[in-house]
């Protein structure tokens, strides 16, 4: 217990002094996650959207995938990245790795299955309850698509939540593929590890603290507009 | 009254004869319509009766497009159904189907398909069906009978020269009833071909121009709706006319 409070106390001194290395570390993993969530949308969210309204051959396979890759342990998904990102792999000439960028394109790597997969599922079922009606309308694919996504808000909102915290929650491919470089790739979770493996156990759980407030805050203030929609 | 203007264009009933030739629908080795060949003339409202599970909505749906043929064809006015017919009509379907969405955009959404855009006053045809006041709610929150009332306006909002009805007002309440049986009778005044699918006798007495019976997918009577319930063309249409069982 005294470890807890140690480290809430610590948390607490961190941000109120202004810790600037603190605030470097804080800022590049929502700026990672949020450009890897923003990324996995635009992949995801029509690929989801594509799967729930077309039928064709191959198409119960590619949902098996993306649902075994929403399980994909990160490290493995990190040594796939490095890889193809290191400097012998066939995208080793665009020297990406260790940087920000390879740490982007692995925690999208993680998110586009979450993000297809479910919207999928939700999508199709509205779908099947819209279906005849845009038949009947005539609607176009592009504008039933849109109108999925905007009648589906809700449930997709709940999708990208769980799609940003499984970025900012990452470790392992981020590490792998970004290395955990001071001022440069170090992000809360390689934070966090590197401070377990010195034994600097207050620190890790401050910033473990710190981190939990982040994903908190973001699913409160989804949950506000959440409810705010509803009400409309 | 029912004050949506309707442009003189759609006057014209320029999709009436609809013939069904030889139709018939197969799904999962069942025929579920059965060399159904009819041709309606009438310009009033047509009646689709028959028990549970004759095909009713199948043959509406076949009338809308939204089913094939396994074999035979639908016209309208000797061409056959395609998409430029199938947006001179409107279906309301048994269950309404309304977007997550409030009711006023419910017709919005339709409003914005049409091309060349439609001039209908989507406030008017709320206040028709008696929703004005409710334009704002979301859809998902309406009672079932105000459901059914929107689908009816929403379908309305497209101007459709045939407007097709599968049971809008089963297990509505007298109040939507009546107010759905007042605007049909309105539309049909205005030259709105309507085909209406109901279980009520009661009602086809009071709306129907003609009758189309059918049962076990077959055709077995189409008569105007006098001679249906004093002298029905089959046994079965005689049965069901008298509330007998029919199998």
């Amino acid at each position: 217990m005294q470890l807890f409070s140690e480290s809430l106390q610590t948390a607490f001194y961190l941000i109120v002094s202004g810790n600037s290395d603190l605030f470097e570390i804080i800022m590049l993993s929502i700026k990672v996650s949020l450009t890897s969530l923003f990324g996995s949308i635009v992949i995801g969210l029509p690929l989801g959207a594509f799967l729930a309204i077309h039928r064709f051959r191959l198409r119960s396979i590619i949902l098996s995938i993306l649902n075994a890759l929403m399980g994909m342990p990160p490290v493995v998904v990190g040594l796939i990245v490095y890889l193809y990102l290191s400097r012998s792999g066939p995208l080793g000439f665009l020297s990406l790795l260790y940087t920000p960028t390879a740490m982007i394109i692995a925690q999208m790597l993680l998110v586009i299955p979450i993000i297809a997969a479910l919207s999928a599922q939700i999508i199709e079922d509205l779908h099947i309850e819209y279906r005849d009606l845009f038949r009947s309308l005539n609607v176009s694919t592009f504008k039933a698509i849109m109108a999925y996504i905007i009648d589906a808000k809700m449930s997709l909102l709940t999708v990208i939540l769980a799609g940003f915290g499984r970025a900012i929650s990452e470790v392992g491919a981020v590490s792998i593929v970004g290395g955990n470089i001071d001022h440069l790739t170090r992000v809360m979770t390689t934070a966090i590890a590197l401070e377990t493996s010195r034994g600097n156990l207050s620190l890790a759980l401050a910033l473990g603290f710190i981190l939990l407030a982040i994903a908190l805050g973001v699913n409160i203030f989804a949950v506000k507009v959440k409810n705010w929609a509803m009400d409309r | 009254m029912f004050e949506t203007n309707y442009s003189e264009a759609s006057f014209k009933f320029e999709l009436i004869p609809i013939k069904l030739r030889s139709v018939s629908f197969q799904k999962l080795g069942n025929n579920l319509i059965d060399n159904i060949s009819l041709s309606i003339n009438s310009k009033g409202i047509t009646i689709i009766l028959g028990p549970n599970g004759a095909g009713k909505s199948i043959l509406m749906r076949l009338l809308h497009g939204l089913e094939k043929p396994s074999s035979g064809e639908v016209l309208f006015n000797g061409i056959n159904l395609n998409n430029t017919i199938r947006l001179k009509q409107a279906m309301v379907f048994q269950n309404a189907v309304l977007l997550r969405r409030t009711a006023i955009e419910n017709l919005s959404f339709v409003a914005s398909l049409q091309r060349p855009k439609q001039t209908s006053n989507l406030n008017k045809l709320l206040q028709e069906v008696g929703l004005y006041e409710k334009k704002n709610l979301p859809a998902r929150r309406l009672s079932g009978g105000e459901k059914q009332r929107l689908s009816l306006a929403r379908a309305l909002v497209s101007r459709p020269e045939i407007l097709l009805l599968d049971e809008p007002t089963a297990s509505l309440d007298p109040y939507s009833v009546q107010m759905i049986e007042t605007l049909l009778i309105k539309l049909r005044n205005q030259n709105t071909k309507i085909i209406f699918i109901t279980h009520d006798l009661n009602q086809a007495r009071r709306l129907a121009e003609d009758i189309i019976f059918i049962h076990k997918g077959k055709l077995e009577a189409y008569q105007s709706a006098r001679e249906f319930f004093n002298n029905p063309e089959s046994k079965f249409a005689q049965a069901f006319v008298q509330g007998k069982l029919i199998f």
